[in-house]
C-alpha cells in the first residue's frame, strides 16, 4: 500500500477512519430518524450534519427545534454540551496552522471521534501528513452525513435491531486508552483523567461532570509539569501526537 | 414548525460549536511561538481526555439497578483484552460492539 504515493495517503486515511464508520453511520441514522419524527425531512438532517457536526448536541437539537427553543437557551446548551471540545485543539495547534486551505475545516471537524483517531494515528514518514489528517477528518464527517440522510430518508425501513451499536464509540475510546497506556512511560495523565471524571461524575452527576472534570485535569497537569516534563525528555515523540518529523 | 426560527437555531449551534473548537487556535494559532505550557498540554492532555471520554460514554450506567452495568463491564474488559492481545483496533471495536449488542439484546433483557 505504501508504494503508490498518490492514492496511498487516501487509502491510509480511509483505513484509519474505519473504526469510526460503523458508529457514525448508525448514530447518524438514529439522528436522521429522530429528526424525521419531529417533522424535519432528510434535507434538514443533511444540512445540520454538514454545518453543525456534533454528535450528542445534534440529538439535543431535535428537542430544541421541535420545541422552538430560544436562541439564548440554544447557545447556552451548546456551550454546555460541546464545551469539552475546547481542550481538543491544544494537541494540534502547530500541525493545523500549516494546513493551508483546509485549516478552518480541520478546526471545524474536531469531534470526539476525529480527535481520538488523529491522536492515535502515527502517520508513516513517507506519507503526506496533511493529506492523511484531512482525509481522516473528511471521511468521518462523510459517514456522519451519510447516516443522517439515510435515517431521514429510510430510517423506518431498517428493521435490524441496532440497540447497543453506539457502544462502538465506547469501545474505540477504551482501545485507545489501552494503546496509550502501553505506549506512554507515565500513566499519570490517564490516571488523573480517570480519577477526576469519576470524582466529578459522583459529585455533579452524569449531565454536568465533564467540564469541571477536564478543567481540573488541566490544572493538575499544569501543576505537575515539572515532574512530567522531566520524564518527557527521555520519551520524546513517543506519544506520536506532537512528534515533529 | 417555524422555518426561520429553525434555521436560526441551527446557525446558533453551528457558530457556538465552531467557536468552542476554535478557542485554542484563536489563542495560540497565530504565527506566535506556542507557549511551553500549551505545548506540554498538547502532549499530555490526550491521555487524560481519552480516559475522561470512556467515563463520559459510560456516564449513564446504573450500578445499583437493572443490569448493574454488567454488559458494559464485560464488553469493556473484552475490548481491553482484545486490544492488548491483537493490537488491532477493528477487531477490538468490532468484537466488543457485537459482544455488547448480544448481551443487551439477548442475555440481559
Amino acid at each position: 500500500m505504501e508504494k503508490d504515493k498518490g492514492t496511498s495517503c487516501i487509502q491510509y486515511a480511509f483505513k484509519q477512519s474505519i473504526p469510526v464508520m460503523l458508529g457514525y453511520i448508525f448514530l447518524g441514522i438514529a439522528f436522521g430518524l429522530m429528526l424525521q419524527d419531529a417533522g424535519y425531512h432528510f434535507l434538514w438532517a443533511f444540512a445540520i450534519s454538514t454545518v453543525v457536526y456534533a454528535g450528542s448536541m445534534q440529538f439535543v437539537m431535535v428537542t430544541l427545534l421541535s420545541g422552538g427553543a430560544s436562541l439564548f437557551y440554544t447557545a447556552i446548551m451548546t456551550l454546555f454540551i460541546n464545551g469539552r471540545h475546547i481542550f481538543y485543539g491544544f494537541s494540534f495547534i502547530e500541525k493545523y496552522r500549516n494546513m493551508g486551505k483546509v485549516y478552518p475545516y480541520m478546526v471545524f471537524s474536531l469531534t470526539d471521534e476525529t480527535y481520538s483517531v488523529l491522536c492515535r494515528t502515527k502517520i508513516p514518514p513517507e506519507m503526506d501528513e496533511k493529506k492523511v489528517m484531512f482525509g481522516i477528518s473528511f471521511f468521518n464527517q462523510c459517514y456522519w452525513i451519510t447516516g443522517s440522510v439515510i435515517g431521514g430518508l429510510a430510517g423506518q425501513l431498517i428493521t435490524f435491531d441496532s440497540t447497543g451499536i453506539d457502544f462502538s464509540m465506547t469501545a474505540l475510546f477504551v482501545a485507545i486508552v489501552v494503546e496509550q497506556w502501553q505506549e506512554s512511560k507515565s500513566h499519570v495523565p490517564a490516571i488523573i483523567g480517570f480519577l477526576m471524571s469519576l470524582l466529578f461524575l459522583l459529585a455533579f452527576g452524569a449531565d454536568r461532570f465533564i467540564l469541571p472534570s477536564l478543567l481540573t485535569s488541566v490544572i493538575i497537569l499544569i501543576a505537575a509539569r515539572k515532574n512530567l516534563d522531566g520524564k518527557e525528555a527521555k520519551i520524546q515523540d513517543e506519544s506520536g501526537i506532537s512528534a515533529e518529523e | 414548525m417555524n422555518i426561520m426560527h429553525s434555521i436560526a437555531i441551527i446557525a446558533v449551534v453551528s457558530v457556538c460549536t465552531i467557536l468552542i473548537r476554535a478557542v485554542p487556535f484563536l489563542m495560540f494559532g497565530g504565527s506566535r511561538q506556542v507557549p511551553g505550557t500549551i505545548h506540554y498540554l498538547g502532549k499530555f492532555l490526550p491521555e487524560a481526555i481519552m480516559a475522561t471520554l470512556v467515563v463520559y460514554c459510560l456516564r449513564n450506567v446504573r450500578i445499583m439497578e437493572g443490569t448493574h452495568g454488567l454488559p458494559e463491564l464485560i464488553s469493556v474488559v473484552l475490548v481491553a483484552i482484545l486490544h492488548l492481545w491483537k493490537k488491532n483496533i477493528l477487531i477490538s471495536v468490532g468484537l466488543g460492539t457485537i459482544c455488547y449488542m448480544v448481551l443487551i439484546q439477548m442475555i440481559f433483557t
